[in-house]
């Protein structure tokens, strides 16, 4: 047991308030206030997409929503830089970046654009009662949730990594954490990864990533895991303390989901994609968000079509 | 079923680790309970208020905020280096221990006054009178209450799982995770909890069938 410096109650109980909230003080309000970010220099523009209109696809749950004049998009919400709601219920961050270049494609402005929070364990649940049309938020496409949804993407090669403190110096990838305390979310696929005991880590398994990256700035753990995306998020929120190590170990295409059957609305959402990748819509929307973390921009990768 | 039967060492290791956790943390609880009613019927005005200050905290603090402030608050002022395991020991005893303390003095009360200072006037210590007069008679009027306090402490324990510890109910996030249809998760979940809390309350039927007198 050793005594640390003496930060009072008042400080914990404003620590506590912190996780509880689930917020690290700035909201990830990109492009216009920056929070905190690399200091002076010039912080990106968010790009601004042209809408299209008299758009005619062969798609049920298009026409529905053309005729509601209002497109349904599930996201997250607790994703800094990628999926956030701030807590005057503007969202911000490259996912919903992806989902106005898509939406504007589909012929919705982006005040047409209804944003619902889905939480990851109802998504398939959700979009195939139709809760939603589009869901746009670190949606991994894989075999098991192709049986349920369809995917239009990916949009982007995340992979599982590590965040770690700025002046961390003994992690330089998975291999490198024997006997390190390493957090992620309860269940996440980059910790069963973690786990295994080739790696020899100490796991801690928290609710929230939020709570993860708390523990991570009060020393208590050593690094935190998921996919590179998210961590690129926390470390644009906080780029003096926090970097991405940059060594995924995992592939995560992320795509984004709708219907299973609606071929139509995959191949209008993948047209749309594309279009914002080859006018530099994608590369300016990457640079606003995630890349304020400091981390390299990475080329997208090729659209699967089926 | 598939569900299941292809994630079943998980689901096991899930099943025994809320088994684990219920039955430490309600042993700890039953003994620290049991003090506490001591104190709070004892003659002494310290122990009493501590008593009476150690309920009111407990019983009226919501058990993820007290697994919040172990988690986030206490290392900033004092690292005790636990493991998650222990710090959700800790957070489920002393919060179950202020409802079996209270159902404990329930118990008490419900021993006729005359029974005390019958005790005394047959000169036993205050604690000969409460070990060996009023606590056998009273247990029997607070095990209906015990089985419930226990019955929620399975269910509490779950709140553990979002704190690093591995039970039942985070089996359900792992698999929900990986996309598999969430009712099938849920049904086994459930049925898990049904196990053990249906075997709390026929234990507690057993001891109350064993421990009847006529009266």
């Amino acid at each position: 047991m050793k005594l640390r410096k003496s930060a009072a109650a008042a400080a914990a109980v404003a620590a506590l308030a912190l996780t509880a909230t689930a917020c690290g003080g700035e909201s990830g309000n990109a492009g216009d206030k920056p929070a905190g970010a690399s200091g002076g220099k010039n912080q990106p523009k968010l790009p601004t997409y042209a809408v299209k209109s008299d758009v005619k696809v062969d798609s049920a749950t298009l026409e529905k929503a053309q005729k509601a004049g209002k497109i349904v998009i599930g996201s997250k919400d607790d994703q800094p830089y990628l999926g956030f709601q701030d807590s005057g219920g503007k969202r911000s961050g490259f996912d919903i970046e992806i989902a106005k270049m898509v939406a504007a494609d589909l012929g919705f402005k982006a005040d047409q654009i209804t944003f619902k929070t889905i939480d990851s364990g109802v998504r398939e649940t959700t979009i195939s009662k139709g809760d939603v049309d589009l869901y746009v938020g670190t949606y991994t496409i894989n075999d098991e949730r192709k049986k349920q949804v369809g995917f239009a993407g990916p949009y982007l090669m995340a992979g599982a990594d590590l965040l770690i403190r700025s002046d961390e110096k003994g992690i330089t990838g998975p291999t490198s954490l024997k006997g390190k305390k390493v957090c992620s979310i309860k269940g996440s696929t980059p910790l069963q990864e973690i786990k295994k005991p080739k790696y020899g880590a100490e796991t801690v398994e928290l609710a929230k990533y939020s709570e993860c990256v708390q523990q991570l700035l009060n020393n208590e753990v050593d690094a935190v895991t998921t996919d590179d995306a998210i961590l690129k998020g926390y470390a644009a929120q906080n780029p003096k303390k926090l970097k991405v190590v940059g060594k995924p170990f995992t592939k995560e295409p992320y795509g984004v989901g709708m219907a299973k059957n609606d071929k139509a609305l995959r191949d209008a959402v993948a047209d749309a994609i594309e279009a914002h990748q080859k006018n530099g819509d994608y590369k300016k929307a990457y640079d606003a968000t995630l890349g304020l973390s400091g981390s390299d921009y990475v080329e997208p990768p090729a659209l699967e079509r089926y | 079923m598939n569900v299941l039967l292809d994630h079943l060492s998980e689901f096991r290791e899930g099943f025994l680790g809320t088994i684990g956790l219920t039955l430490a943390s309600g042993l700890l609880a039953m003994l620290l309970g049991t003090v506490l009613a001591g104190f709070r019927v004892s003659p002494v005005p310290p122990l009493r208020y501590f008593g009476t200050a150690w309920v009111t905290l407990f019983r009226n603090t919501p058990l993820t905020l007290l697994f919040l402030v172990i988690w986030f608050a206490v290392p900033q002022v004092l690292d005790f280096g636990f493991s998650p395991w222990v710090k959700a020991l800790i957070v489920l005893s002393c919060y179950t221990s202020s409802f079996v303390c209270e159902a404990v003095r329930s118990g008490i009360s419900t021993v006729p006054l005359g029974q005390a200072e019958a005790a005394r006037s047959i000169g036993m210590s205050f604690f000969q009178t409460l070990g060996l007069v009023i606590l056998p008679q009273a247990v029997r009027t607070v095990l209906p209450p015990l089985s419930s306090i226990f019955i929620a402490l399975t269910k509490n324990s779950a709140i553990a799982g979002a704190f690093s510890v591995t039970e039942l109910f985070g089996w359900q996030k792992l698999l929900s995770d990986q996309g598999y249809p969430i009712a099938w998760v849920f049904l086994w979940v459930a049925l898990g909890y049904l196990v053990i809390t249906f075997a709390i309350s026929i234990l507690f039927r057993v001891l109350e069938r064993t421990l009847e007198v006529a009266r």
